[in-house]
């Protein structure tokens, strides 16, 4: 059936479009999901935290079963081109809806700075109001506190610390990883694990000086999320991005082991891609954070 | 064959399976005609949930003063009928004809990802079991708006967390589905199944997937800024703290009027199929067509502070969006023309998905008309927040959405199940219909403009005969769809058998299948001329 669209086909162990025919997994995931979700929910009206960790376990083994399934049918050869091409359209659309997503955040980060902000200190007839009435003393200043200074006194994170670093980490992560493709490509598997494992070595470093930025920025800068608008947007969109360096690094450990095992070929390996794409969506929301969010 | 979990996963000859017996086949099932009718079934059960919210509604301001619920319950009931309504009713229904429809009209054996579509659809009874379940909880539902607006919203207590989460899950199954329709369209289409030989419910359908990769996200990163403006002290929407409420407007409507054209381009491509068939003439214009959906998804993205006109915008801005929003009215014209284009000098025949898809083309008209009107900003200063609004928006989305589904639903009926519905009770149902939604939606053009608020209890005097004239209306057109239910079970259970052409003006591939179509279609790909 595939055969009209399968121009590398030899690459593929069949032509067969494969439909699975029924599934534990996507239930199973269900129920983990709104496990979850029912504990967060408890868990922010107070209630306890072990319904949340629950669900959370469910999704965990429902990722762990579900991509055992899919590595398995993969490895016996059940997929054809088409298929690989349906997982890649996947991918895609996928890292696009998570672009969407940081894109509010940096939406948010540009509104507070190009109006929200300017318009609290007074500036056009917008803010005369707000302005005049309620905060007359406010100048507008980037970083700031808002008008009131909820969260107290803080000082701003600079750039040319730690997040200096942290860009040359991420940027060199994207070289080993580069590294890591080309020695499959060339059937160098030795060149492919040690660049993966410089890549997740790479990422959780970036992880631990993330986590001590924080520790630094709670404790000498007093810079918390309750830090007005500067401290809502810092935390909001580096918070977001760690736990995206996390996933990332998760997935690239997979795509360690499944190497180390002997999986992927030349020719096929999306898993692999997939895992670099995403990879590269992280370094380029990092860059975005480096430039407006620390340096500008 | 064997697979990590041979207990877990049964995918043996796959081929020319029959579906499994019991639950089990729909708890399991990766078969995208099952998974469509979950998704009909799902959002029918929604659609006489939302309904019933909405008779309270109409109860209550059947006259002045307060006679059956307390404004507070009032209000829940204003938010949760719009957010079943758009989440649970009228996508969920899309989804379900996507999901019965596509695969059959561009010869695929399934959709690309048939285990994601299992994941896609039972992720959302659980988040309106979320949702639905805040009703029942310490100080009720939510109660601000649909639109979640701050700082109204935070107000809510601890229906709060359950509302967003419920809101993350939605949002969750729309993008798993929404990236599976892509996959599909763009990788399993038969082979000569070129871009533009796409049957047009096809073609809008995946313009509307993108339009819900790229704005579902947004909603979701809206709504978790007000998670942690409620819960940990962040400042987005507080102007104490240097951020602002309009910003949340702002974000929501990036998201909410693109979600306004998701509720309507696949009717634009369920009536494209319909009338063509009906007048028994090919389509009038369909590459216009095509790219008068493409224009409309593209103008979705810039017009969304139309809805803000009276927050408070720079005038250069209020002239863009003013002017980017009455642009909208020329492709949705090109629309309209070429089915009225289509229609003349046809061999029309009136059966009751054409009697639905003729008012669909003419009451959505008016609510196309009434958005205008809205769009002008100075006169949109007088009806923001009225029952004009109200009014507008019910039309495209009751007459307009909800009709073509009503459209759809009995013009593929009889491929469905393999019987035909009983067409004297189908057109009884049509007329109650089309006469009462007239009823129920007419009269609040006329409030509004007399100045009656929209979310309100309770209203002054003057607005009581209109209010009495809708919610006869209201209950007219609400309990016709009991009779539309009974249809449906009715054309499921029995009925004379449909043959495999259905209508004899009916072009597609769906149609050269059996009715009802083998479980499993086109395992190998049909040859499209």
């Amino acid at each position: 059936m595939a055969a009209s669209h399968a121009h590398d086909a030899s690459a593929f162990t069949t032509d067969h479009y494969y439909v699975p025919h029924q599934s534990y997994w996507p239930i199973i995931a269900s129920i983990g999901l709104f496990t979850m979700m029912l504990g967060a929910a408890n868990w922010l009206n107070g209630g306890g935290v072990i319904l949340f960790w629950i669900g959370v376990a469910l999704i965990l083994i429902t990722m762990f079963g579900w991509f055992s399934t899919v590595i398995h049918e993969s490895e016996n050869g059940m997929y054809s081109a088409q298929m690989d091409r349906s997982f890649r359209l996947g991918m895609v659309w996928f890292i696009f809806s998570e672009v969407m997503f940081f894109a509010v955040f940096f939406g948010a980060l540009f509104y507070a700075r190009m109006y929200s902000v300017p318009w609290l200190g007074g500036e056009t007839d917008h803010g005369l109001l707000t302005h005049g009435l309620l905060w007359p003393h406010y100048e507008a200043a980037w970083p700031t506190g808002g008008p009131e200074r909820i969260g107290g006194f803080f000082a701003p994170m600079g750039p040319w610390g730690l997040p200096a670093i942290n860009t040359l980490i991420l940027l060199s992560s994207g070289v080993t990883i580069t590294w890591a493709h080309w020695g499959l490509i060339e059937g160098n598997r030795a060149a492919l694990i040690k660049g993966l494992a410089a890549t997740v070595a790479l990422g959780v470093l970036f992880l631990s000086l993330q986590g001590y930025e924080y520790v630094h920025a709670y404790r000498d800068l007093h810079l918390t999320p309750q830090s007005g608008i500067y401290g809502s947007t810092f935390y909001m969109l580096t918070g977001f991005h760690g736990l995206h360096v996390t996933i990332g690094v998760i997935i690239l450990l997979v795509i360690l082991f499944r190497s180390i095992a002997g999986h992927f070929t030349p020719q096929r390996h999306f898993a692999f891609e997939a895992a670099a794409w995403y990879w590269h969506f992280v370094d380029v929301v990092w860059l975005g954070l480096f430039v407006f969010v620390y340096w500008l | 064959m064997s697979t990590a979990s041979p207990a877990l996963d049964h995918d043996h000859d796959h081929e020319h399976h029959g579906p499994a017996r019991g639950l089990k086949r729909w708890l399991l099932t990766t078969n995208h005609k099952d998974i469509g009718t979950l998704y009909l079934l799902f959002s029918l059960a929604m659609f006489f949930v939302g309904g019933a919210m909405a008779l309270v509604i109409r109860a209550e301001l059947f006259q002045p003063g307060m006679q059956i619920v307390d404004p507070h319950f009032f209000n829940q009931m204003t938010t949760m009928h719009a957010l079943i309504m758009v989440f649970g009713a009228v996508m969920p229904a899309f989804v379900g004809l996507a999901n019965w429809l596509i695969p059959m009209m561009i010869g695929a054996p399934d959709m690309a990802l048939p285990r994601m579509n299992n994941w896609s659809f039972w992720i959302l009874p659980f988040a309106f079991t979320l949702l639905l379940s805040t009703l029942f909880i310490p100080g009720g539902g939510p109660a601000g708006g649909w639109t979640l607006y701050p700082p109204l919203v935070l107000q809510t207590g601890q229906a709060f967390p359950f509302v967003i989460l419920a809101i993350h899950m939605m949002g969750v199954s729309s993008i798993m589905g929404a990236i599976n329709v892509i996959a599909t369209i763009l990788n399993m289409r038969a082979p000569g199944m070129t871009l533009m030989k796409m049957p047009l419910f096809v073609w809008t359908w995946l313009i509307t997937a993108f339009l819900l990769i790229a704005v579902m996200p947004v909603l979701a990163g809206a709504v978790t800024m007000l998670l942690t403006d409620k819960y940990f002290g962040t400042s987005f929407f507080n102007a104490a703290g240097g951020g602002d409420p309009v910003l949340f407007q702002h974000i929501f409507w990036f998201f909410g009027h693109p979600e306004v054209y998701i509720m309507i381009l696949p009717a634009f491509g369920i009536i494209s199929h319909i009338i063509p068939t009906f007048a028994r003439k090919p389509l009038f214009g369909y590459a216009s067509m095509v790219y008068a959906t493409a224009s409309i998804a593209f103008l979705s993205f810039i017009v969304w502070a139309h809805h803000m006109f009276t927050v408070g915008m720079p005038l250069a801005g209020i002239l863009f969006f003013m002017y980017a929003t009455m642009l909208i009215a020329v492709p949705t014209g090109v629309k309209v023309f070429n089915w009225v284009a289509t229609m003349w000098r046809g061999s029309m025949t009136f059966e009751t998905p054409m009697l639905f898809a003729i008012a669909f083309v003419i009451l959505f008209t008016i609510g196309g008309f009434s958005g205008l009107m809205l769009s002008i900003a100075p006169a949109d200063f007088q009806y923001h927040d009225t029952y004009f609004v109200v009014a507008h928006f019910h039309y495209v989305l009751v007459p307009g959405s909800v009709f073509s589904l009503m459209a759809a639903a009995y013009y593929w009926l009889p491929k469905w199940t393999g019987h035909m519905y009983n067409e004297t009770l189908g057109k009884v149902h049509f007329w109650l219909s089309v006469i009462g939604v007239n009823i129920l939606f007419f009269p609040q053009h006329f409030l509004g403009l007399a100045g009656m608020p929209r979310r309100i209890p309770d209203y002054a005097l003057q607005f009581t005969q209109f209010n009495m004239i809708s919610t006869v209306g209201a209950f007219i057109f609400g309990l016709s769809q009991l009779l539309f239910l009974y249809i449906v079970i009715q054309t499921i259970r029995g009925g004379a058998k449909a043959t495999d052409q259905v209508w004899d003006g009916a072009k597609g591939l769906e149609w050269t299948l059996s009715s009802p179509p083998p479980y499993h279609t086109f395992t190998t790909a049909p040859e499209v001329k």
